[in-house]
């Protein structure tokens, strides 16, 4: 027979203003296995656990029910109160009065009450079920994996690295530096972006805690926080990296030229390549899909007709350490971490499908990321800001704001919020390059709500002379050398024409590519438009649902810089959380599944969000399913869903629940 | 693709652009096109009747579709502003309030089950197969289908509307070249020629000098409106502009009716304020 201790709190008047406490006390007296009542103040405070720890002792209690505020505020504060008085934690429920009763019945007080005391009956009836339950333990590998090299994935690198673990930082690009590194100045302070980039570049490609992995890219994650096992897909470069002193012969003989991802389309590489002076690594790869050697190789293994491509090997020919390898080849790593940053940043917004701008074939209609491209001192025209048409001088620039961004016609509700504030660095750099420049900026609204930011987007207008048309373009067509933008100035009412000399379309921020696709290798959610998803948007904003899984900067959704480095710190920080720990303490509230009722369906293990669930045998070779506990949530589908009744998620039994739905005809 | 179709020939037909109904009919008449136009037929309302009101917008041209629906067959019709309203009045019929509506005034039972198209749909080269006789070679067309023909989207759902490319496609089939050019849906002006000219001829100007930049040797239309506003205000434009482009404005079932075979006479090219007959025969296309 269980002894149970019902206390009610009044929650100052929370509760007390609306239910009659004495009443429900009265009637949880009579309810079975109820041997002591009592009431509280306020149960979360000192005096009002003492109260309930010293009941529980003098009364030798063995299940508490508390009808209190909602489990989310004080189920762990009361779970501590019950396991110091000796019991185990989990014999313990909590009656929400507040929430679900007093907070929302306010006006009926009568009623309330009567709902009180059957909330208080369905607990008593549920607490009566429980068992003891005990946290497990599980290992933890001290590594930690980053993905993605750019400034949010470097920060968290290094921040795990100087915490003294192993970190592991895996980029797509032959370099680390992501988007941060193609551009020129960075506001509001113009800085240049690659000298402040580039320290934090060599010390990850410097770290002894730190293994840099360029030209590689997660293919298959499996395990949970602690223990995942990722495999590594790392591209040959062909070039061995401990022999090359990067000196740069190899691409500076290079016949073979093609488009420049770095300077998006408007420079040229070559096939054995850094993509840019400062690249960490500084030490090339070969674009096995351009390089002549390759071509003249797939030629001669396809017994291809007619003459061969030449066989090149220039770079091997001229190289003074010998560091080309064309025997290396693509290979998969397999390596062991405890816990994941994904830190996968973003590309833009791809403007070709706004036929009113051009549809991308008005070679001076560029993207602004092109544009930092062309004032970079290592760009494609040395710094000069240049027509890509025909290389003059623009006078009249024009720059249109939103594009591709709160839009949902083209389905890019979202604000890209570093827009406004690029634009206004546009027209201030412009300017500097060339004090005869007028930059015109068609905007919606001027989003500036940094440290400095607004300051910064007025000097634009007051010391910089950018002219700033509140309205829309709705159309640029060629006439001559120019290009005429019709738009609207709002404020004045009236219709605008600017012969432009250079158009610049602050295009959004969209996730990289691939996004979608290693959210479900790392089964993490992402939204509409491939952003991964916080935990939660306010609270937790560097962790995902997936226990040891977190992610920082871009990949999230749209946000500047030192928001992108403040996150590779949290997330790295929720990392070294995790490694500090002995070992991981599971919550015991999980599902479990009886092997002798599990017909080996396997149902749950398709129903499972969290794949905590797999085949396994019985002794005897039956095939049942087997809970992971470290990964299984608790979210109860499992429990739903199996046709034997061999679930049961712990804590919340089938009996237990049906113990509290039948106590309500007694 | 459908061979018999209702036909709604629209005002502008019988009147001012009487070479289009000309040229449309002779046209499909070669391709095995059966056009029987609708009984009964009146005005479609145009831009009168939704600048008024806006049940009126919709009952004036749906009468016809209660027509078209008896007749059983897909409507086609080949003025621009005639498509619009029509398509436009079936889409707000769509609504069962003023489905009910619409029934009470007129009296009349309706299923708002009517196909509409435009003659371009119909005369798609994607789905009619061109017997060519006299290949356009050489004539270089801007293809102009003005602000009507494919907006707004979710009501006529035709081609895209920034940079549509029908028409392109069917002067290619034909042998000629579509030219690339910026004003392919630029407002013509509509029906401002009447209270302000200056509007249209300032619209219809940047348009042709568009054109003619693109290197277009005619514009080819699908709208009798955008036709009068591109052709009869070309003396207005070099009066103002100081523009001369001669640019011969045809309707796109003229140039599909000399790839066919027909003679400039027979489809009506005199017509025309701007004479195309010189820069066809320098072209010796007819």
């Amino acid at each position: 027979m269980a002894r149970i201790g019902v206390f009610v709190c009044h929650c100052g008047t929370n509760i007390g203003g609306v239910v009659d406490v004495a009443r429900v006390l009265e009637a949880a007296k009579e309810m079975p296995q109820v041997v002591f009542v009592d009431d509280n103040k306020y149960t979360c405070s000192e005096p009002g656990q003492a109260s309930v720890r010293d009941a529980i002792v003098e009364n030798q209690l063995d299940k508490v029910v508390i009808g209190s505020c909602s489990p989310r505020m004080h189920e762990r504060t009361f779970r501590n109160t019950v396991a110091s008085a000796g019991l185990n934690p989990y014999m313990l429920e909590i009656a929400n009065l507040r929430e679900h009763c007093s907070w929302v019945h306010g006006h009926d007080k009568e009623r309330a009450t009567d709902k009180a005391i059957e909330l208080i009956r369905m607990a008593v009836a549920k607490v009566n079920r429980h068992e003891a339950l005990f946290p497990k333990e599980a290992g933890i590998t001290k590594r930690a994996l980053v993905i993605g090299g750019g400034v949010a994935g470097s920060q968290a690198a290094l921040d795990i690295a100087n915490a003294g673990y192993e970190v592991v930082l895996v980029e797509r690009e032959p370099t680390i530096g992501g988007r941060m590194a193609q551009l020129d100045k960075t506001f509001p302070t113009l800085d240049c972006s690659a000298c402040i980039l580039a320290p934090k570049m060599v010390d990850v490609g410097q770290h002894p805690n730190i293994t840099l992995r360029t030209y590689a890219e997660v293919q298959k994650v499996s395990g949970f926080v602690g223990n995942f096992e990722v495999e590594i897909l790392q591209k040959a470069k062909k070039v061995d990296h401990t022999k090359c002193t990067g000196c740069g012969t190899c691409w500076e003989k290079c016949p073979e030229k093609v488009d420049a991802e770095f300077d998006l389309g408007l420079g040229k590489r070559t096939a054995i390549y850094i993509p840019f002076p400062q690249a960490v690594p500084p030490k090339p790869v070969v674009d096995v899909d351009h390089c002549r050697y390759i071509k003249y190789v797939k030629f001669m293994e396809e017994g291809g007709e007619g003459k061969a491509p030449p066989q090149c090997r220039i770079c091997e020919k001229m190289c003074p350490s010998q560091a080309i390898d064309w025997s290396q080849e693509d290979e998969i790593i397999t390596e062991k971490f405890g816990a994941i940053v994904v830190a996968t940043g973003f590309k833009t917004f791809d403007h070709s499908v706004y036929e009113e701008f051009g549809g991308g074939r008005y070679p001076d209609v560029i993207s602004s990321l092109q544009l930092e491209r062309l004032m970079n001192a290592s760009g494609p025209t040395g710094g000069e800001v240049v027509r890509p048409s025909d290389g003059a001088h623009p006078k009249t620039v024009v720059f249109i704001s939103c594009v591709g961004s709160r839009d949902r016609h083209k389905q890019r509700s979202y604000c890209s919020k570093v827009c406004c504030m690029y634009m206004a660095k546009h027209a201030i750099m412009l300017k500097e390059h060339d004090p005869d420049v007028q930059c015109y900026i068609f905007y919606i609204d001027i989003r500036a709500g940094g440290k400095d930011f607004d300051e910064f987007a007025v000097r634009a207008q007051e010391e910089y002379g950018a002219l700033y048309l509140r309205g829309r373009v709705s159309k640029i067509y060629p006439e001559g050398k120019k290009l005429i933008v019709l738009g609207e100035d709002s404020l004045m009412g009236r219709p605008v024409e600017i012969p432009a000399d250079l158009v610049v379309l602050a295009t959004g921020i969209e996730p990289s590519d691939g996004a979608a696709e290693l959210a479900q290798t790392l089964n993490i959610s992402y939204d509409t438009h491939h952003f991964f998803v916080e935990a939660h948007v306010k609270l937790r904003p560097v962790e995902t649902q997936m226990d040891g899984i977190l992610l920082a900067g871009c990949c999230i959704g749209p946000r500047d810089i030192p928001e992108s480095v403040a996150q590779g710190s949290a997330a790295a920080s929720k990392v070294t959380d995790l490694f500090s720990q002995e070992s991981l303490i599971t919550d015991p509230m999980v599902a479990a599944i009886d092997p002798a009722k599990c017909s080996g369906c396997l149902l749950c293990v398709e129903l499972c969000p969290f794949n905590a669930i797999e085949p396994g045998t019985t002794r005897d070779g039956r095939t049942i399913a087997v809970v992971n506990e470290s990964l299984c949530k608790g979210c109860g589908l499992c429990t739903a869903g199996c046709r034997c009744g061999a679930a049961n998620l712990r804590g919340f039994t089938q009996q237990q629940l049906l113990a509290e739905v039948a106590s309500l005809w007694q | 693709m459908e061979t018999v179709y209702s036909y709604y020939p629209g005002c502008t037909q019988l009147s001012s652009a009487k070479e289009y109904d000309v040229s449309a009919r002779l046209v499909c008449e070669k391709l095995g096109i059966e056009l029987r136009e609708l009984p009964d037929w009146t005005c479609c309302g145009a831009s009168a009747a939704h600048t008024l009101d806006e049940t009126l917008s919709v009952v004036v041209p749906a009468r016809n579709l209660v027509i078209a629906e008896k007749e059983g067959l897909p409507l086609a019709t080949a003025c621009a502003m005639c498509f619009s309203r029509l398509k436009i009045a079936a889409h707000e019929l769509g609504d069962a309030e003023k489905l009910d509506q619409f029934k009470e005034i007129t009296g009349k039972d309706f299923g708002n089950s009517v196909e509409i198209v435009h003659l371009l749909q119909a005369l798609d080269s994607e789905e009619v197969s061109y017997p060519v006789e006299r290949p356009l070679q050489g004539l270089k067309v801007a293809c102009y289908y003005g602000c009507l023909l494919t907006r707004p989207r979710e009501t006529v759902g035709f081609d895209d509307e920034e940079n549509p490319h029908k028409m392109d496609s069917l002067m290619a089939a034909l042998g000629a070249e579509a030219v690339d050019w910026a004003f392919k849906t630029e407002c013509c002006g509509a029906s401002l020629p009447f209270s302000r000219p200056d509007i249209v001829v300032k619209l219809a100007h940047r348009i042709l000098r568009n054109a003619k930049q693109a290197g277009a040797d005619c514009v080819a239309v699908a709208c009798p409106m955008c036709h009068s506003n591109l052709d009869t205000t070309q003396d207005d434009m070099k009066k103002t502009y100081g523009d001369d482009f001669e640019l011969p404005i045809l309707y796109f079932t003229q140039l599909v009716g000399l790839a066919l075979g027909y003679s400039s006479h027979e489809l009506g090219l005199e017509k025309h304020f701007v004479d195309p007959r010189p820069m066809l025969k320098s072209k010796e296309l007819g």
